[in-house]
């Protein structure tokens, strides 16, 4: 058990002062750690181990042949979404990201049951079983998907911002990225609007080392990601993904700067992922050791329980929570198992809205 | 020698303009690049420069004329020392006008063109005659002023109010806020209209053809079309991608494509092509209104036609609706946009052999109206296709199919499809013509069916 905070493998915490001294702009504040309460913490260790737990079970449920076809699992990456959307107001601000999807969801407090049983296909999985682990939707928590072509989610996010503005209902909207993705030509045609219109956008880089099998320095000409916004005057802070607090620092700053109406910011989240990239993958691109490393030194959920540790939180009090996310999870994998397929009937609904 | 000044064509579509206003008068001097005059047509206005110098020696056309035909002598210039030319008697406005360029492009004919007027209520009853282009405009200002959520993005919509003017004078009625310049983003501006959709307003995104909505297309179909799909029905996505679609005038393979079979075989995308303006303006209306994305394409050489559309701000019209446009017994032709006209025209002349024809505007691509075409086909047991696109895969491929899968006992002959070549636009003018579909192809295609 860790009892200091684990060691932090993102290189820079923040950059915002250097990037103020090469451009006279002005420029959000530093971000510091979040000063959760106890409450808060553990809030932030639930969320982030159900995450883990239900991407776990997930991973089994494949190897059974229940999900089917690309699964991108979310583990090592938890607290970049609780870090984040712990931030958000729910109802007013929206949310989209790609195809790795199930963290987001679940950080929304959404049933794991309708998230497992969409990943099975079933019925009453939250898109009706008709988008699978890629596409899954939440309109409700304004939570828009779920997107498989890589870079996507950055335009359709720049919309819902446009939405917000044109509403003025006050409303942010937070698109997440790959470091992938990153490289793809509409995320700047979306920078360009997005700070030429002042929109109320964060833009969040999952970076997580690799697209892929592609590691970011193989395929980035400038790997500092959150750079990437300099040519269109949006501010980019670079954070440690793998700390809870320090992501929800940043998110703090990021939406105290949109909603200033100073336009978009643009967040790198310095993470990784411990599993490959979908179920199907050769890991033969990085190092065992490289993985276990940064599990050993650097795991959000071992970091969370380091800094609850500290606040004294026993560890006593941390396995009831681990028992009860481990039912909750078996719980939606078995739902997920036994409720029934789709109606042949819903293959033409949906289709269209509207008969014409 | 006097030089004689021309009416100037602004574009490769330009017949005719108006000449808003003389700069000069008759007696000045003028050098080359002074301002003569200002020329406006629909789409846009221009400054008219001199080339040569010498004295205005004579003004043929005064400002203010409409319908000035492309070529019109419209002013003299003496040459310095040189006798002012007697002035020449005035020349009807409506004369023949020399040769242009744009004269020698392919424009098809139609058989119900109108002359060529602005807005103006006609003696018939509650109908107005207006061109197709301000008949767009007019639906997407009335569903603007109907739905706050409805609003207007692409290049050059606002300030330079379209590129072919069909959103002319949004900015000013709507303000910034709702007509809105894009960069050059094509791929970008799509998703952000997609996006905006989704969280709950009515984007209709304009692009300046379609050929530059190919950046784009990942959007309309991956995302736009898809996403009520792949969420169980939760997400919605009401939004129009509309612009003009298809061969323009000498302008080349990469500006000169109909898009319709792309976007028709998609589902989840509705799919109109209107044909006239009352059309145009029905369907627009109607797009605006729809729950689902809808691509709406529409045609530049089509733009300044005029036609009677409806007065009022409720003339909607069905989606997926097609419509006969002219009954006959011996004969269907099926066409849809541009080639309406063409095929309307085939049937007058195959009247004068004997032959009836049917012409029916499919309107809509996307559901298609299978039961209008069969029911016709029915009724006249031959079909030819009329297809302003390239005959591969292309919309007439699939009425084809729908013929042979669900009409074949009412086939007494094979069902054709008259298109253009198989081949990209080429520019030279008789190369262009040769490719595209016109209305003795489709009286050749006709009278095949009949074995002749
Ligand atoms: C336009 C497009 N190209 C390629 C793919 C295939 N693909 C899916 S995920 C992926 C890697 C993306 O990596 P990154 O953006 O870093 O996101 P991560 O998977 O690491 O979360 C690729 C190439 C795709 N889905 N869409
Ligand atoms: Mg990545």
């Amino acid at each position: 058990m860790a009892t200091t905070p684990a060691k932090k493998s993102a290189s820079k915490k923040s950059s915002v002062s250097e990037d103020a001294a090469r451009a006279n702009r002005e420029r959000p504040t530093e971000p510091v750690p979040y000063k959760a309460t106890k409450e808060e913490l553990l809030k932030f260790y639930r969320d982030m181990l159900l995450i883990r737990r239900f991407e776990e079970k997930a991973g089994q449920l494949y190897g059974l042949g229940l999900i089917g076809g690309f699964c991108h699992l979310y583990i090592g990456q938890e607290a970049v979404a609780i870090g984040l959307q712990s931030a958000l107001t729910p109802g007013k601000d929206s949310v989209i990201t790609g195809y790795r999807d199930h963290g987001h969801m679940l950080a929304y407090g959404i049933d794991p049951n309708i998230i497992m049983a969409e990943l099975t296909g079933r019925a009453a999985g939250i898109s009706k079983g008709k988008g699978g682990s890629m596409h899954m939707f939440s309109t409700e928590h304004k939570f828009y998907g779920g997107h498989g072509i890589v870079g996507a989610q950055v335009s359709l996010g720049a919309g819902l911002a446009f939405g917000h503005k044109y509403a003025n209902d006050g409303g942010v909207c937070l698109a997440y990225f790959g470091d992938g993705a990153s490289n793809q030509g509409q995320v700047y045609e979306s920078f360009n609007m997005a700070e030429l219109w002042k929109l109320p956008i964060i833009f969040v880089i999952e970076n997580n080392q690799y697209a892929m099998g592609t590691s970011v320095n193989r395929a980035s000409s400038e790997d500092q990601l959150y750079r990437r916004g300099e040519s269109f005057r949006i501010p980019g802070i670079q954070v440690d993904g793998m700390d809870v607090l320090a992501v929800r620092g940043a998110a703090e700053v990021a939406l105290d700067w949109v909603r200033s109406g100073k336009g978009p910011v643009l967040l790198e989240m310095k993470t990784y992922r411990y599993r490959g990239h979908s179920m199907s993958d050769p890991a033969k691109y990085r190092s065992r050791d490289e993985v276990q490393s940064v599990r050993d030194n650097s795991d959000p959920i071992e970091g969370c329980k380091a800094y609850l540790a500290e606040m004294g939180v026993s560890e006593d009090a941390l396995k009831v929570i681990e028992k009860e996310i481990r039912k909750i999870v078996n719980e939606s994998a078995d739902f997920a198992e036994t409720s029934p397929e789709p109606d042949l009937s819903e293959l033409y609904t949906d289709v269209l809205v509207e008969q014409y | 020698m006097a030089i004689e000044l021309k009416m100037p064509a602004l574009s490769p579509t330009m017949e005719e303009g108006t000449l808003a206003k003389w700069l000069v008068k008759e007696g000045d001097f003028v050098k080359s690049g002074d301002i003569l005059a200002e020329i406006e047509t629909d789409k846009a206005t221009m400054e008219f420069e001199a080339v040569d110098e010498g004295v205005i020696s004579s003004i043929n056309v005064a400002e203010g004329t409409d319908g000035v035909k492309v070529g019109t002598v419209i002013a003299l210039i003496t040459g310095e020392g040189e006798e002012p030319a007697p002035a020449p008697s005035p020349k009807p406005v409506a004369s023949s006008p020399v040769e242009t360029p744009a004269q020698r492009a392919p424009v098809p004919t139609m058989s119900d063109t109108q002359p060529i007027e602005t807005s103006s209520v006609t003696a018939n009853g509650n109908m107005q005659t207006v061109t197709l282009r301000e008949a767009l405009r007019d639906a997407m200002a009335e569903e603007m002023r109907r739905d706050d959520r409805v609003f207007v993005m692409g290049e050059e919509v606002a300030e330079y109010q379209g590129a072919y003017k069909v959103t002319q004078g949004l900015l000013d009625e709507f303000g910034a806020r709702r007509v809105i310049d894009t960069p050059i983003t094509e791929y970008g501006f799509a998703g952000v209209g997609t996006g905006a959709a989704m969280g709950g307003l009515r984007p209709i995104i304009e692009f300046m053809t379609f050929n530059f909505a190919m950046q784009a297309i990942d959007h309309i179909i991956n995302s736009a079309a898809k996403t009520n799909y792949m969420s169980g029905g939760q997400v919605r996505c009401p939004i129009v991608f509309r612009g003009p679609n298809g061969a323009a005038a000498r302008v080349g393979a990469q500006h000169s494509q109909n898009y319709a079979p792309w976007y028709a075989s998609v589902p989840g995308l509705i799919v109109i092509a209107p044909y006239d303006a009352a059309d145009a303006k029905g369907l627009l209306k109607a797009a605006i209104r729809c729950e689902d994305p809808v691509v709406f394409l529409e045609n530049e050489l089509l733009y300044g036609r005029s036609y009677e559309v409806p007065m009022g701000d409720d003339h909607v019209l069905p989606i997926g609706k097609a419509r006969v446009m002219r009954a006959g017994t011996d004969v269907t032709i099926v066409s849809y946009s541009i080639g309406v006209g063409l095929s309307l025209e085939a049937a007058d002349r195959l009247a004068e052999d004997g032959i009836k024809a049917e012409v029916i505007d499919l309107r809509t691509i996307r559901p298609l109206d299978k039961a209008t075409v069969l029911a016709s086909l029915a009724k006249t047991n031959r079909l030819v296709v009329a297809e302003e696109g390239w005959p591969t895969c292309s919309v007439g491929s699939e009425i084809l199919a729908i013929c042979m899968e669900e009409g074949f006992d009412d086939l007494d002959a094979p069902v054709l499809r008259i298109t253009n070549e198989d081949v990209p636009m080429p520019y030279a003018a008789n190369l262009e013509k040769a490719t595209l579909v016109n209305v003795d192809k489709i009286v050749a295609g006709v009278r095949r069916t009949f074995g002749v």
